[in-house]
């Protein structure tokens, strides 16, 4: 009886401990994000969003971080989405377990946890030195889509493997070949988890640093070329924060940040989830 | 069209394949480039030195390899018990809509980019530290708070599925005994999701281990090994980040080797998690 | 017999590749039919469309098919009657090799069309497929409108010409007998059809890549007893001008049905004949068992 007793209790106890631990976690995302807001928010006019920074960054706006983070991220998803996805499509579609499959799936996975400064390293030495590219949004691009290659991989297969195998039995049914299965059948009903997919990639890529700074560089400059070095906003503020030249200026460029980044995963969310009411009809 | 069909299939396979081949450049490059310096230095030298000291040629990268140490292993008693609870309380107590709201809020954090998690930790928790506890505040403690905090979506979020792939049998079973939540969970559940903790466990402390930016603004990046945790440390990570803006020469190749042996450590990690997932830690 | 895996790369593609050999150009279209055609007509007389030759069929280890020898003629309506998990839907599957597409699967033996062996060399899969059209067991649309579900096989055979699309539609619609139902909602979702027509919709969607021979695999299984009569009479419609194969696993409906019925158990071809025969008199007790319900 007493036993029972104590065992009840003792859950009551532990279910406020879970809770506790989920209201502490959720706690510290609102703190960091109401944090940034608050300190930073106020900075951001539309003349810094639009002007170039001066004297290194303490006075004037983040334009030109604003381009190079768009160039960087948005070059980074142009090369990084169509390998993955391809990838993601030759997986599911084109071969059964195989060692070619496998051989795929150990790179993807392990390309997965290698930490961005190793990206960062690789690109300096391969696109900005060997290939001789340099401090460049095209060194920085190739080098961020390296990195968020598994992340579009692996939410791309999770998508086409969630369509219904009837849709494809259907298609080749009728005659079909493979590729116009994949197109017809396929993707179109694929394409949803596949966004949701990108969309996340894009955030990781807008927020990444180590893997950047030493690939597209830290040029205030705006660039006329891909071929021209570029600051992104997470080196800016990196920059500005750990030398000290503006903390002011450092709250509003994360607070853009911040901003776009919840956007971002908004987006991503909202995507998934018409994903899944569509998939009802 | 029979033609065109092939066509498309070897591209796919080639195009599938630059994700390995990504990954053999990488090693061939970083390898290439760092290994010279240790085999000058000496491969014991070059890890098990004290001193790191570039001007005078002395690359000595122990107190970096304790450092990540320190800071990962930190990271994991912040990280771990936090995030498990996050787990167990969204897959097991909370009710079904709150999960899916709270679920996508603590990946959220992982949305965040690791500059912002340094700088709050520069602005808030160093002075905390310094102000309460004593020492410079840049120090292991705080670099292990940061870091556990940004592990806790891989944390929470393996872990999480590892207890939802528990059968629904188990738990119906235990509660059908009259057995409590928690009984249910300690008894059945925890044992059960093992393996998937295991590797959460496995592949948070690979993030931790490899994260830059972050640790670099909380850390004090000394390079002597941290003897208390409100002392100052520097990580492998952030040896490289913060000296490769002007590193030259030997100098420059000892920082590429900083990262083979940051490498081969989280290689080493990846095996493990591999293995483990493959469900052999169960028993 | 080893475990020959088809991969799908190889089996389809590589194969098919061989056909190529010779042939300059690769215009779309015919060049497979014309090939299944035009090589060596064996042995089988001119009024035999299908002929099955000790087939065997393979999940990796498992035998789902233990060498059926059976032929099929032009324009007939054939019943494959048996229990579930007796083989009717790998033997469907061997016939237009959509079992190609399962891991760890292989084959052996021969199934001849028009005296064309369809697992030699030389194969186009494709035209294979669409000439053998197949009806699934539940009524499957593919996530777009009714018109696109059946404009989908004529599209990917290279017809972009509007009016043409509209008369190939409206003409398979009609031959399901569907068109009077939905020809003033073409362009809704096909999600919005009920079961039985979403499953006449499956047949107009065959229709529509003009196949020869038709397979039905229990198309009714999940459906109400009139969108079952419907779709039983539209057998008899389509057998005028194609050849039918329908699986069912229950002895009333190929009764009804009449023609031919093959009784299948466990993978083997216990007996055929005509419907009035074998459900009055079967040769083979395991026949009999079936139809009286003795199990099954
Ligand atoms: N994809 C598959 N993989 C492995 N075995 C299968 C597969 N499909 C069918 N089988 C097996 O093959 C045998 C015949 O199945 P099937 O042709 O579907 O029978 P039916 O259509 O008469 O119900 C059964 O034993 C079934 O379990
Ligand atoms: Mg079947």
């Amino acid at each position: 009886m007493t036993r029972k007793r104590d065992e009840r209790a003792r859950d009551r106890a532990m279910t406020g401990v879970f809770m506790a631990a989920t209201v502490l976690t959720i706690g510290l995302l609102v703190y960091i994000v109401v944090y940034i807001l608050q300190k930073g928010l106020h900075v951001v006019t539309p003349a810094f969003l639009l002007e170039s920074p001066t004297e290194m960054g303490r006075a004037g706006g983040i334009y030109p971080a604003i381009i190079g983070t768009i160039a960087v991220t948005g070059l980074a998803i142009l090369i990084a989405a169509p390998v993955g996805v391809a990838t993601a499509v030759f997986l599911t579609e084109y071969t059964h377990e195989s060692a070619v499959s496998r051989l795929i799936r150990f790179g993807t996975e392990n390309l997965a946890g290698i930490p961005s400064i190793i990206f960062g390293l690789f690109g300096f030495l391969f696109f900005v030195i060997y290939l001789d590219l340099g401090w460049s949004i095209i060194s920085g691009a190739l080098t961020l889509a390296a990195m968020i290659l598994p992340t579009i991989v692996r939410t791309s297969e999770e998508a086409i493997r969630a369509v219904p195998t009837a849709y494809r039995e259907i298609s080749y049914a009728l005659g079909s070949t493979r590729w116009q299965t994949v197109t017809g059948a396929v993707l179109p009903s694929a394409v949803p988890g596949i966004v949701t997919g990108i969309i996340l990639a894009v955030g990781r890529g807008i927020g990444e640093t180590a893997a950047v700074i030493f690939t597209a560089g830290a040029s205030l400059g705006i660039p006329a070329s891909i071929f021209d070095p570029v600051r992104t906003l997470p080196v800016h503020f990196y920059i500005l924060a750990r030398e000290g030249i503006s903390m002011e200026n450092a709250y509003g460029t994360a607070a853009v940040l911040i901003v776009v980044i919840l956007l971002i995963n908004i987006g991503a969310y909202w995507a998934m989830n018409r994903f899944a009411a569509k998939s009802n009809v | 069209m029979r033609f065109k069909e092939k066509v498309i299939e070897k591209l796919l396979l080639v195009t599938a394949l630059s994700a390995i081949g990504v990954l053999a450049l990488i090693i061939i490059f970083i390898f290439k480039e760092g290994s010279p310096i240790m085999v000058k230095v000496g491969i014991p030298h070059f890890i098990l030195g004290e001193k790191w000291s570039p001007s005078k040629g002395i690359f000595g990268i122990l107190p970096m390899i304790v450092g990540s140490i320190w800071v990962t292993v930190g990271a994991l008693v912040v990280g771990l018990p936090l995030g498990l609870g996050c787990a167990i309380f969204l897959a097991e107590m909370a009710p079904a809509r709150a999960g899916m709201v709270l679920k996508p809020a603590v990946e959220l954090l992982a949305g965040i980019p690791s500059v912002v998690y340094g700088f709050i930790g520069l602005v808030v928790l160093v002075p905390f530290i310094r102000n309460v506890l004593g020492g410079p505040g840049f120090s292991v403690l705080a670099s292990a708070i940061v870091l556990g905090i940004m592990i806790l979506p891989t944390i929470t979020s393996i872990s999480f599925d590892a207890l939802k792939a528990v059968p629904k049998a188990y738990r119906d079973g235990m509660l059908a005994l009259g057995a409590t939540r928690w009984q249910t969970i300690r008894m059945v559940l925890l044992p059960a999701a093992k393996p998937g903790i295991v590797a959460a466990v496995i592949l948070g402390m690979g993030r931790a281990i490899g994260e830059t930016m972050a640790v670099i603004m909380v850390a004090g990046n000394a390079t002597i090994i941290p003897t208390s945790i409100l002392a100052p440390v520097r990580t492998l990570t952030s040896n490289i980040a913060l000296e490769m803006g002007y590193a030259a020469g030997d100098h420059r190749q000892a920082l590429f080797a900083t990262g083979v042996i940051l490498f081969v450590i989280i290689a080493i990690l990846n095996l493990l998690a591999r293995w483990v997932a493959a469900g052999r830690v169960s028993e | 017999m080893g475990n020959k895996v088809i991969s799908p790369g190889e089996a389809g593609v590589a194969q098919a590749g061989q056909a190529q050999d010779g042939q300059p150009g690769f215009s779309r279209g015919m060049v497979g039919i014309s090939n299944a055609r035009g090589a060596g007509t064996n042995q089988a007389p001119p009024d035999i469309k299908v002929s099955i030759r000790e087939l065997r069929f393979y999940y990796g280890k498992l035998e789902a098919l233990k060498g059926i020898t059976m032929d099929i003629r032009k324009n007939e309506l054939l019943t494959i009657m048996g229990p579930s998990g007796s083989g009717k839907t790998t033997l469907l599957r061997s016939l237009n090799r959509l079992g190609d597409l399962i891991a760890g699967t292989s084959v052996s033996g021969q199934v001849l069309v028009d005296g064309k062996d369809i697992y030699g060399p030389g194969v186009d899969v494709a035209e294979l497929r669409r000439r053998i059209g197949m009806v699934f067991a539940l009524p499957v649309v593919l996530p777009m409108s009714i018109y696109d579900n059946v404009a989908y096989g004529p599209r990917k055979r290279g017809i972009k010409r509007r009016a043409l699309l509209d008369e190939i539609v409206e003409q398979a619609l009609r031959a399901a007998i569907l068109w009077d139902e939905v020809k003033d909602r073409l362009r809704d979702h096909a999600g919005r059809l009920s079961g039985g027509q979403q499953q006449r919709l499956s047949i107009a969607r065959v229709l529509a890549v003009q196949p020869e021979i038709i397979m039905l695999d229990e198309p009714t299984s999940g459906l109400d007893p009139i969108s079952t009569l419907r779709i039983e009479e539209l057998l008899h419609e389509l057998v005028e001008r194609y050849t039918v194969i329908l699986v069912t696993h229950n002895p009333l409906q190929a009764a009804r049905v009449g023609g031919d019925v093959a009784f299948f158990l466990l993978g083997e071809l216990v007996e055929r004949a005509p419907a009035g025969v074998i459900f009055t008199s079967p040769r083979d007790k395991r026949t009999e068992d079936y139809i009286t319900g003795k199990f099954g």
